[in-house]
């Protein structure tokens, strides 16, 4: 240990020099990054002081209060419910001798892939008045059917489309889960049961807590479900005031959302920070099989269940109007154009390569220096990633409009915004690659004679260049799917993949989506394959 | 009866005496033990039976079967076929139904990482399988346990916070605490640095005879399964291919498998005649190997040979059994290879000042003052 330290001082003190003046650049790029993060969403509290006195009235004014009280309560029905099905799923997936246990696993992850919205305007085409059960169901007599819009529509399909945070959290926490922990409790007399409740379940519960978090953070950010299902939570309502010019009063609220998302974060930290119960021990991992017998049958039902609704039924539908063609599908200025997946392709590649330019140096240098300065400039982008989309619209609107007016709704505002949105995506894959350059190499090369800059060419670059791609893989297909920023930012009469969804869902011509829905499903299937590979890679 | 004599020895000097009622009943038997994973055999056809208060120890190279005889004594494992009796109770066998799950049989499991539940304190670890008793009483069989492994100031800790030798320990007393009729150990040194590895086998001897339980340990390491057991069964694909005491067990392996598992055995190629056995080291009586040879007359033998069996001395080239060609250091001691001019390797091993040179000629005594154990030459 001795010898350890010593070297280790001695080493830091040769690089000394060089550190700081690195670290010197960095703690720019980290306050520059900050600024332009912290500016605009610090320019809604100049709209909420512009309120004055009306800011507290509107605060506790009743319909402010209704809005405040639903949405906590469609997060706490939307993660309660995603536990209820997350949980289960993954205790089957894991432990039970399911029959096709991989393609279930895979089926149950897949819901993921679907981009809420497109669930949510699914299920109201399908389920909802005039929709395809309707159609179904009229000539057989039966006029009325239990409405699918409000509160118990919005916190089911959210239930179906994000309880595989928790599955897949409630997943990695099982087969991490040591065996022989198991069946230690099984050879002290307690029964399966007893052994699930006693020592799984605790080693789970930090697994299924950071699921559950991730799954209240989407419910509270989530802008599309509740705007078609027609639930007054903060995102619909933040839309519908900044859509009635009430711009000061859409910026109240978005304060609230905010303050309500950095309470869940602020939990979220804290589990995150719990490591006491994960010592290592190295024994055997794996899972410990659960026998089920002929049950194991009906069980798969399960995970076929819900992929079938999740998954099937939007594609089904979309598929449905593709085939189906007649009046009142693409008409008018409705009509649908390739020019706007070609502008959603576009807006998506400026935002990948703008991510990419800031996302390196800042994710290359925290992955190997503890200064404060490179801890710094590696955080303050995710106060960007962690603000709901439609509170960055609003914040980057006002302060465009304010401070900025040659900037408002034009295409290097979209961008920015993409950029605050997204980066931290490109900056944890970069990050990630470059921890597993092992530094032993760097060194190796650096013995061998080379310069630290053609160390980094020829060693370093080759091996975090996939990071690099896969963070600009992920930025790229994210954006294509983005929602609020995109219709609140966009320039006039600038259109893209999701924003033509969005006016067609709201003119309910619901047929012309067809082919920009199934892209979609498209494009969020292939970011969700990045993901994965990534993860495979990670392993 | 040297090896009778042998094992006299240890437990002369064995002060801590088992605390059981009839050291001869028998605790846990086994018939005909079959476990195959769809192709792969892993134990074939395993009988044993173990009395009341033994320390059995199952000893082999990894992939002989050893760990999953363990997994099927405590339920972890169904059997393919063969049955398992554990204090007079068939818990497997007779079909399905007869198979006890692992919480319907009084079995206890030390396993080889501990498997300490890292969520619960030290106290409550050891409490875990203590259900059917008041508070009180859990309390009390609590703290008798931590005092029995010395670990009374460790009440409240996390297994995090403890060190190895404390953490199997804790595994200890947990597994003791049930009273179980039968406690099986896997590799339970195996995760401890090798000084303290030496210092837990005595302590956890002392525990097992404190507590006066059955126990069966599972280990590749010989030094801890001739040190620690009162049997020794050493186990090859999936068989025992030899159980007994430790000492006789090493001093006469009855096959070339156990002969060349257990201390670093080399093999003396010799002809039974009439007046003797002829080997390349000389010609030797009869009676230096053990056992009857009378039908062998005439027939080729391997003779086992250990290091300290032999003993090589500089010699001029034509009087000289062989050369020298190789030399292990092991701090106290050399083992020198030699190559015999009738072409067998043996090992001779010679305290750290008797030192020879690379290619030295050498002639090569036997030593042994013990019966040497033979094979028909392969």
């Amino acid at each position: 240990m001795k010898v350890r330290e010593r070297v280790a001082t001695a080493r830091a003190r040769a690089f000394e020099d060089e550190e700081s003046a690195i670290g010197r650049g960095l703690t720019l790029l980290a306050a520059a990054v900050a600024a332009a993060l912290v500016a605009p969403l610090g320019w809604l509290l100049v709209d909420v002081f512009a309120l004055g006195s009306r800011a507290f009235s509107l605060t506790v004014a009743p319909q402010t209060l209704q809005v405040l009280v639903r949405s906590v309560a469609l997060v706490g029905a939307v993660t309660a419910g995603s536990v209820l099905v997350g949980v289960p799923l993954a205790v089957l997936t894991v432990q039970g001798d399911l029959p096709l246990k991989r393609f279930w696993t895979v089926v149950a992850a897949l819901p993921l892939a679907i981009p809420s919205y497109l669930g949510a305007f699914a299920a109201v085409s399908a389920f909802g008045p005039r929709g395809a059960l309707a159609d179904v169901l009229s000539p057989l007599g039966i006029q009325q059917i239990p409405t699918i819009y409000g509160f118990v529509g919005a916190a089911l399909v959210l239930t179906l489309y994000t309880y595989p945070y928790v599955f897949l959290t409630t997943r990695a926490s099982l087969l991490s889960l040591d065996a022989s922990l198991v069946e230690a409790a099984r050879t002290l007399n307690a029964s399966r049961w007893a052994a699930f409740r006693r020592v799984t379940l605790p080693q789970i519960l930090p697994g299924i807590t950071a699921g559950a978090l991730l799954v209240a953070l989407y419910t509270l950010s989530d802008f599309g479900t509740p705007n078609i299902m027609r639930v007054e939570v903060f995102t619909q309502f933040i839309y519908a005031r900044y859509n009635a010019f009430m711009r000061e009063y859409a910026a109240l609220l978005s304060l609230e959302l905010f303050a309500v998302t950095a309470v869940v974060l602020a939990l979220e930290s804290r589990i995150g920070a719990d490591d006491s119960g994960a010592y290592g021990s190295s024994g055997n991992r794996g899972a410990f099989d659960l026998d089920l017998g002929l049950w194991r049958y009906p069980a798969a039902l399960l995970p076929a269940l819900v992929g079938l609704v999740a998954i099937l039924l939007p594609i089904a539908i979309f598929g449905m109007w593709f085939l189906r063609s007649g009046p009142g599908y693409a008409t008018g200025s409705m009509a649908f154009s390739w020019s706007y997946g070609l502008n959603s392709v576009w807006v998506a590649l400026l935002a990948a390569g703008a991510s990419v330019l800031v996302a390196v140096p800042i994710g290359l240098r925290s992955a190997t220096s503890d200064s404060w300065a490179a801890s710094l400039a590696d955080r303050a982008p995710y106060v960007g990633y962690a603000a709901p989309g439609i509170v960055l619209a609003i914040a980057l609107v006002s302060f465009s409009l304010d401070v900025l007016p040659w900037f408002y709704k034009t295409l290097p505002l979209l961008v920015f915004a993409y950029v605050v949105r997204f980066m931290p995506q490109a900056i944890g894959s970069i990050r990630t690659s470059r921890l597993q350059v092992d530094t032993g190499l760097v060194e190796a090369a650096r013995t061998l004679g080379r310069s630290r800059a053609s160390t980094f060419r020829s060693v370093t670059l080759p091996l975090v260049l996939p990071g690099i791609a896969t963070g600009a893989a992920l930025v790229f297909l994210t954006t294509m799917k983005e929602l609020p920023a995109t219709l609140i930012l966009r320039p006039l009469r600038f259109d893209t993949l999701v924003t033509y969804i969005w006016r067609v869902q709201e003119a309910g011509l619901y047929g012309a989506a067809a082919v920009p829905a199934l892209a979609l499903v498209v494009v969020s299937g292939l970011s969700m394959a990045v993901i994965l590979a990534q993860e495979q890679r990670t392993d | 009866m040297e090896h009778r004599q042998a094992s006299q020895h240890v437990s002369d000097f064995d002060s801590v005496e088992a605390a059981v009622e009839d050291p001869d009943r028998t605790v846990l038997q086994m018939e005909g033990v079959t476990k195959d994973y769809g192709r792969e055999l892993a134990v074939d056809e395993l009988s044993l039976s173990v009395k009341d208060g033994e320390l059995l120890t199952l000893l082999g190279p990894s992939g002989c079967g050893k760990t999953t005889t363990l997994r099927l004594l405590a339920g972890l494992e169904r059997p393919t076929a063969g049955s398992i009796r554990i204090a007079g109770e068939t818990v497997t066998g007779g079909g399905k139904d007869g198979f006890r799950q692992p919480d319907q049989r009084d079995v206890g499991i030390v396993f080889q990482n501990y498997a300490l539940f890292p969520h619960l304190s030290v106290a409550e670890n050891v409490a875990f399988g203590l259900t059917d008793r008041d508070d009180d009483e859990t309390k009390q069989r609590v703290d008798d346990l931590l005092e029995l492994v010395d670990l009374t100031d460790h009440h409240d800790k996390m297994p995090s916070n403890l060190s190895g030798g404390q953490q199997q320990r804790v595994a200890l007393a947990r597994s003791l605490a049930p009273e179980p009729d039968v406690l099986l150990l896997d590799e339970p040194f195996s995760n401890l640095d090798i000084r303290l590895r030496v210092e837990m086998r005595e302590e956890v001897r002392r525990i097992l005879k404190r507590a006066g339980v059955t126990a069966v340990s599972v280990t590749h390491d010989q030094e801890e399964a001739l040190s620690i057991s009162d049997r020794v069964a050493v186990m090859h694909d999936g068989t025992i291919e030899q159980i007994g005491d430790p000492a006789t067990v090493f001093q006469n392996p009855e096959s070339r498998f156990v002969a060349s598992f257990l201390g670093q055995a080399s093999f003396l190629s010799g002809q039974i005649t009439d007046g003797g056995v002829e080997t390349a080291l000389g010609t030797f009586p009869l009676n230096r190997l053990n056992g009857s040879l009378t039908s062998y007359d005439g027939a080729a033998v391997d003779i086992l040979v250990r290091p300290d069996d032999l003993r090589a001395t500089p010699a001029a080239q034509a009087t000289a059994d062989g050369t020298v060609v190789h030399r292990q250091y092991n701090g106290p001691s050399f083992v020198y290879r030699v190559n015999l001019d009738g072409g067998d390797v043996v090992h001779c091993m010679h305290n750290h000042v008797e030192t020879f040179a690379a290619d030295e000629s050498v002639e090569v005594d036997l030593v042994a003052d013990h019966e040497l154990a033979w094979y028909p030459a392969e």
